[in-house]
């Protein structure tokens, strides 16, 4: 069997599968530290005294792979349905919203939201209209 | 087939990097009015539609008007278009994809362009123009591929294109009425609260586009080996004829209405675009020049000496294609916008970054149209003399 | 695709199940999900089958009322200030009475009337024309009457402000958050407590949702001195019935067929109030 143009069919593929490849080789053996996120905000600390643990309005496996599908939720639920009741935390009330709940405790984006977005290269536009605390540079 | 864009000579390569160099720059643009904001345009809250919506509307007629050259054809065994019926579809096709990407230019947030297929809203006249575009997009792209595939291997197209091809003709039509109800239906708008909204966009498309097809059919002539066909031409110039004729008698009446009636809010659009008002004249010398070009060209083209010298029916219908340029892709949506909704004037006049991007749109679509007709005519040049029976 | 806790259970005891997922994981998370958050009935919403208002133009005293009444809607809602007619942003503003009712002015009008501002907003229609023909449900009609934009899904078509006959409603031709030529920021005071909005989506009054369901009247009727009045259109005993059944009251162009749910009180005496309804 003869492969016509042979030879630049094979540089072809050799220069297509390094390009495609190179994500792979490139960062081999280069292990991106597991981001390591910050419970300790000053809201965080003062639940915890007061109720002697740290308390989310899920579980924190929960939180980790769902809470932007929570939040979808609750934009649904308050934006498109009007339905506004009050999430429960060790007696506290929560509005279901990013802006008032979340990131009341939360108030450290940086090492709280940006540090676990930033690993997994994801880029959610929820700050360029819900407005973020201010922090410290850090 | 589409090996036969990649052969061309020095002629062709410099048109597709011309055109090429054109769609770059309008990409520049597009990327600078993506970070700023629909703000580097000359749109406003007052007139918040303007220069991309006008294309857009004015090339959904183009691409309804490939249906000119397929009738006549298939329904009518009219044997002159035989050739040429995928001269309308390719055109077509070319329109269709500026037409698209005349929207998508237009959105505020084009990233979220799917939210129309995830939250698919029936009422929306918009839902039913992205349901019809894409399907007669789809139609023309098998019609057209299948049957001039056919035409090369020598043997007649397999018989499953025939009931898509006679839902082509079917689908042409609705495009541009369901295009002319995004406006038709608008409370408030007096340029575009008007019953024969529809007919106008039919009348305007059946005459601009076979314009449009006439010059590249006299441009395939001089440029290569395949002949579209004087007869053809000749049949062409008689259906832009008709429906341009139409197309003025249609805007006869709407002006009628609004003055004879003496409603104010009818007759402020027609005011401010053929005579200015509150200081704001921008339209003015271009609608005129539509107005004058519709009736020199009627005027040329109702006398069939003059449509039979092939250089004066060129003539004639680059004027017949200007006016309902300006007329359509210009007057209509700038009408509908002022006076604004309080009867204030708003003037608007695209910047140059808006019309960097729209030049770089249609250079995308001459560049579609350009491989599909480099396509068509080679395959022509190929068997020429053969004929076959569609 | 959206999941609440009891789907994400279900699949963690699945995958536990199948052995995927570590039962200890499975365990852990029972244990808090038995802890896990309550929910807690919103109780204070004010409700209604359709929300309206009256604006008694007589009971504006002064140009300054009305500056308050502007200022506190925009403030709350960080509604920008761009600074140009072309790029501008509004929820309510003014114009005068031929521009706010066009062709029901006459020259031989007083100067007074002429030239009186009058309060325009969002009409909260009953058959509004921007919820017709919005292709992706980004705007909608709330069941309490209110016609709602949702900021999340629009794609920034602007065939709503083609449809809207009272030139309701904006688009951010410009990023809200962006700063004029003088660096100074459009939003002057952010107000912590709501968004903004982003570059290329439509926004406009929204009647203080965010305020009604916890209680409160929207910010203009609270800032107003009385001179907006808002309530349930549904409700006979409402205030804003008793005026509608009372006085002579005119909305904006009623003859399209929107039904809007703003009335306009003209006159400019107060409006009579009927002893026996109160």
């Amino acid at each position: 069997m003869k492969i016509y143009d042979g030879g630049k069919i094979f540089i072809g593929l050799v220069i297509f599968v390094a390009l495609f490849a190179s994500p792979f080789y490139l960062n081999m053996g280069k292990a991106i530290a597991k981001p390591e996120l910050k419970f300790d905000t000053p809201e965080i600390q003062r639940l915890e005294k007061e109720t002697g643990k740290k308390q989310c309005v899920e579980p924190k496996e929960f939180m980790r792979g769902g809470h932007m599908q929570m939040l979808n939720n609750w934009r649904d639920e308050v934006v498109r349905m009007g339905n506004r009741d009050q999430i429960v935390i060790a007696g506290q009330k929560f509005d279901k919203s990013l802006q008032l709940a979340c990131m009341k405790c939360h108030s450290n984006k940086k090492d709280f939201c940006d540090k676990c977005h930033n690993y997994m290269a994801v880029n959610p536009y929820c700050w360029t209209c819900h407005i973020q605390p201010k922090e410290k540079q850090s | 087939m589409l090996e036969k864009a990649l052969v061309g000579g020095k002629r062709y390569w410099t048109w597709v990097f011309f055109l090429l160099a054109i769609i770059g720059i309008g990409f520049i643009a597009y990327l600078k009015q993506f970070t700023y904001g629909l703000g580097i345009t000359g749109l406003s809250r007052d007139v918040s539609w303007g220069l991309y919506i006008g294309q857009f509307t004015f090339l959904v007629g183009v691409a309804a008007s490939g249906v000119m050259l397929v009738l006549p054809y298939y329904l009518h065994n009219f044997k002159q278009f035989g050739k040429i019926t995928i001269l309308g579809e390719f055109l077509a096709i070319s329109a269709v994809t500026m037409c698209i990407l005349f929207i998508f230019v237009d959105m505020g947030q084009p990233m979220r362009i799917m939210n129309v297929i995830l939250h698919p809203t029936p009422n929306s006249i918009m839902f039913w123009d992205a349901l019809v575009l894409s399907v007669y997009l789809a139609l023309n792209v098998i019609v057209g591929w299948v049957v001039l595939g056919s035409d090369r291997k020598g043997v007649a197209p397999p018989k499953w294109v025939k009931p898509l091809i006679y839902l082509s003709i079917a689908w042409a039509p609705s495009i541009h009425t369901v295009t002319a109800f995004l406006y038709a239906g608008i409370p408030g708008r007096h340029y575009w609260l008007s019953a024969i909204m529809a007919a106008r966009f039919l009348a305007s498309a059946f005459s601009g586009g076979p314009a449009l097809l006439i010059i590249l059919a006299l441009i395939i002539r001089k440029y290569t080996k395949f002949d579209p066909g004087k007869e053809a031409i000749q049949t062409l110039g008689k259906i832009v004829t008709y429906f341009m004729i139409t197309n003025v008698f249609f805007f006869g009446l709407e002006f009628f209405t609004a003055f004879y009636s003496g409603i104010p809010g009818h007759q402020h659009p027609f005011y401010y675009l053929f005579a200015g008002m509150d200081g704001h004249a921008e339209l003015v010398p271009l609608m005129w020049t539509s107005i004058i070009l519709a009736i020199v060209s009627i005027f040329i083209l109702i006398f069939p000496a003059a449509r039979r010298n092939e250089s004066i029916l060129a003539v004639a219908s680059a004027m017949v294609f200007i006016s309902l340029w300006i007329d359509k892709g210009f007057g209509l949506i700038i009408g509908g916008f002022v006076p604004n909704m309080f009867e204030k004037v708003t003037g608007y006049w695209p910047t140059l970054p808006e019309t960097l991007i729209t030049l770089g749109v249609w250079a995308t679509g001459f560049l579609v149209l350009t491989i599909l007709y480099k396509i068509a005519v080679s395959v022509r040049e190929e068997t020429a003399g053969v004929e076959i029976e569609h | 695709m959206s999941m609440n806790r009891r789907e994400f259970l279900k699949i963690a005891g699945i995958s536990t199940v199948v052995g995927l997922g570590g039962t200890a994981a499975f365990t852990k998370i029972r244990e808090s999900a038995l802890e896990a958050a309550q929910i807690a009935p919103n109780t204070l919403a004010l409700k209604a089958k359709q929300w309206a208002m009256v604006i008694d133009m007589g009971k504006f005293k002064s140009e300054e009322t009305i500056k308050k009444v502007i200022n506190a809607c925009h403030r709350i809602h960080n509604v920008p200030d761009i600074g140009n007619p072309k790029d501008e942003i509004k929820w309510i503003w003014t114009e005068t009475y031929g521009h706010a009712f066009p062709g029901q002015e006459h020259k031989y009008m007083s100067e007074d009337m002429m030239h009186k501002p009058f309060l325009l907003l969002c009409n909260h229609c009953t058959n509004p024309a921007c919820v017709r023909v919005c292709p992706t449900k980004a705007t909608f009609k709330r069941k309490d009457g209110i016609v709602m934009q949702d900021m999340h899904r629009c794609i920034g078509c602007r065939f709503c402000m083609a449809a809207c006959p009272f030139g309701a409603r904006s688009f951010n031709y410009r990023d809200p958050r962006g700063k004029d030529a003088n660096g100074n920021p459009f939003i002057k005071e952010e107000n912590k407590e709501y968004p903004t909005r982003m570059i290329g989506v439509v926004e406009k009054c929204t009647f203080c949702v965010e305020r009604i369901e916890k209680g409160l009247k929207p910010a203009c009727v609270e800032e107003s001195n009385g001179a907006l009045v808002f309530g349930d259109l549904d409700d006979p005993n409402s205030e804003v019935r008793k005026i509608l059944g009372s006085t002579y009251t005119v909305r904006r162009k009623p003859e399209l067929g929107t039904e809007p749910n703003v009335y306009y009180v003209i006159g400019g005496n107060g409006y009579a109030i009927v002893p026996e309804l109160l």
